[in-house]
């Protein structure tokens, strides 16, 4: 008889990687729905399957007991993301997350109070990862390189037809000819390089230019791309 | 030990099945136990280039469904002593290709076949991946053209991630690129794309260039695998490409060398 218990069918382990934390302020539905909306508008890729932290620690009464959390939880579904927990939250409000399978998180010790705006979504690294993402290969059409915390640094080319996205920079030490978008978390002093820009499209921070626009002079050579104000600045390198 | 070849390109019409046919030839011609299969399901053309179209009984989804046994399909080539073809069905669709079906194909099949050809089909679909998802090694088919060195850009994602051994985590699927139809008079005339240029963008190692000839439309009429033709230079470029594939260094005989900037030294 096959002995089922003696030969390990898995292996059980705590394990620390980074995830998205939706840190709430306000419990406005409508005012989350619209800015939810516009944040997804500028990454749509990027938060497509995305597992999600709720925190609702930053979440001041009124607000918390006003936070009509099934709707969140099908507003944040709607746009491809994957709440999978809460943090914070009362005791109705953790009973509701159980009911629609969501885990619960442990408080944080961390309670000062922020002055911040109504939303925010984060990258917060739960292990403390400065170090950029590196890819040392070709990135090829209909892929796509996700940095979800700090820079992407991509040593091949990027083909027409791929997609690197990244929470900080975006180094291409080679020919950038597909969509290269930094700073896709707002994060206006992003910055792209690149050795040769033949880019499809480049943003930062939301703020876009396609290929048409690019600078003639600059085409397949050295470039950087920044923001100045709302202005995206594209210069040889 | 065996090797999967898969003939691939995500562009249709740009040389798959002509590569496949010139390509297992060539190794047959060199000693090796090959077969080629044609994936291709419902748009079967492999058995007319191999001019063995008449004598098809049982096909690749016969055997799969177990209505045939794989030595009743196979059709042993009549003029290359060591070259088998299995032709696809033309009744069905490629749906009809399961992995668990190919896989059972291509393990029987390695048991005789030192090298398995795969003729895959164009696109990047279910036909497409079943074609290439046992593959250890891939020849991409590439015109001088964007589209096609587009698509090909695309196939080369799809081996790193769609086929068996990016899935079990083994040594990625060794990549080729084969440029064909090339028309160096067009190329230098700003009409197609050069071979850097191409390679330039798909950054995988060139085995051979083949050019645009006359000679292929012949040879596929007559159900004649290219690399039979002594006098074709087509088939003599496919030649070196076995060559070549077997590790063997080639000195290039094409006339006015227009190969020797890329094969002339290493
Ligand atoms: N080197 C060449 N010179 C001239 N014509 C060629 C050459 N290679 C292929 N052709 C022609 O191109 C056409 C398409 O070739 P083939 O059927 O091999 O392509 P394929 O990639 O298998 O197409 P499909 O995607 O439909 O399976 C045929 O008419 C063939 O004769
Ligand atoms: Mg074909």
């Amino acid at each position: 008889m096959p002995n089922l218990t003696s030969i390990p069918a898995f292996e059980l382990k705590g394990s620390l990687t980074t995830l998205m934390v939706l840190h709430l302020f306000k419990s406005d539905q409508e005012a989350i729905t619209v800015q939810l909306a516009d944040k997804v508008a500028q990454a749509p890729q990027f938060f497509q399957h995305a597992p999600l932290l709720i925190d609702l620690q930053d979440l001041g009464e009124p607000h918390l007991s006003a936070l009509d959390l099934t709707h969140l939880v099908e507003l944040l579904r709607k746009h491809g993301l994957v709440p999978v927990a809460i943090r914070g939250g009362t005791d109705p409000q953790k009973q509701l997350a159980l009911n629609l399978t969501l885990g619960i998180l442990p408080q944080n010790s961390r309670s000062e109070s922020r002055e911040k705006p109504q939303i925010e979504v984060e990258s917060e690294p739960v292990i403390l990862n400065t170090s950029a993402k590196i890819i040392s290969h070709p990135v090829r059409s209909g892929q796509q390189v996700v940095a979800l915390q700090g820079d992407l640094v991509v040593l091949s080319p990027v083909s027409h037809g791929a997609e690197i996205l990244a929470h900080g920079h975006i180094h291409v030490y080679s020919a950038l000819r597909g969509r290269a978008l930094a700073g896709v978390n707002g994060d206006t002093q992003a910055r792209i390089f690149c050795q040769q820009l033949e880019a499809e499209l480049v943003s930062i921070a939301g703020q876009y230019q396609i290929n048409e626009g690019l600078p003639h002079h600059l085409q397949g050579k050295a470039a950087q791309i920044f923001l100045v104000g709302e202005e995206l600045k594209i210069e040889a390198l | 030990m065996s090797t999967v070849i898969v003939v691939t390109s995500g562009k249709g019409g740009v040389g798959k099945t002509t590569t496949s046919a010139a390509f297992a030839t060539g190794l047959a011609l060199r000693g090796h136990q090959t077969v080629v299969i044609d994936f291709d399901v419902g748009l079967r053309n492999l058995d007319l280039i191999m001019g063995c179209e008449r004598r098809v009984v049982y096909d690749f989804v016969n055997v799969i469904n177990g209505e045939g046994t794989l030595n009743q399909a196979i059709i042993k080539d009549k003029r290359v002593d060591s070259l088998f073809i299995l032709p696809a069905s033309q009744t069905r669709d490629k749906e009809a290709l399961t992995l668990k079906g190919v896989y059972r194909v291509i393990e029987a099949l390695k048991k005789r076949f030192e090298y398995i050809v795969c003729d895959s089909p164009a696109g990047i679909e279910h036909g497409a991946i079943m074609a290439m998802y046992f593959a250890d090694e891939a020849l991409i088919v590439t015109n001088p053209e964007v589209s096609s060195v587009r698509d090909s850009d695309r196939i080369i994602g799809l081996l790193s991630s769609k086929t068996h051994r990016a899935a079990q985590n083994l040594d990625p699927v060794k990549e080729h690129l084969l440029i064909t139809r090339y028309a160096q008079k067009r190329v230098t005339k700003g009409d197609m794309l050069s071979a850097q240029d191409i390679q330039d963008i798909l950054a995988i190692p060139l085995l051979g260039i083949i050019p645009e000839s006359k000679s292929v439309l012949q040879a596929s009429n007559s159900g004649v695998p290219v690399t039979l033709d002594k006098a074709s230079d087509a088939g003599q470029a496919y030649l070196e490409v076995v060559a070549r594939f077997l590790g063997e260094e080639v000195s290039n005989s094409q006339k006015k060398g227009f190969l020797s900037h890329w094969f002339g030294k290493k």
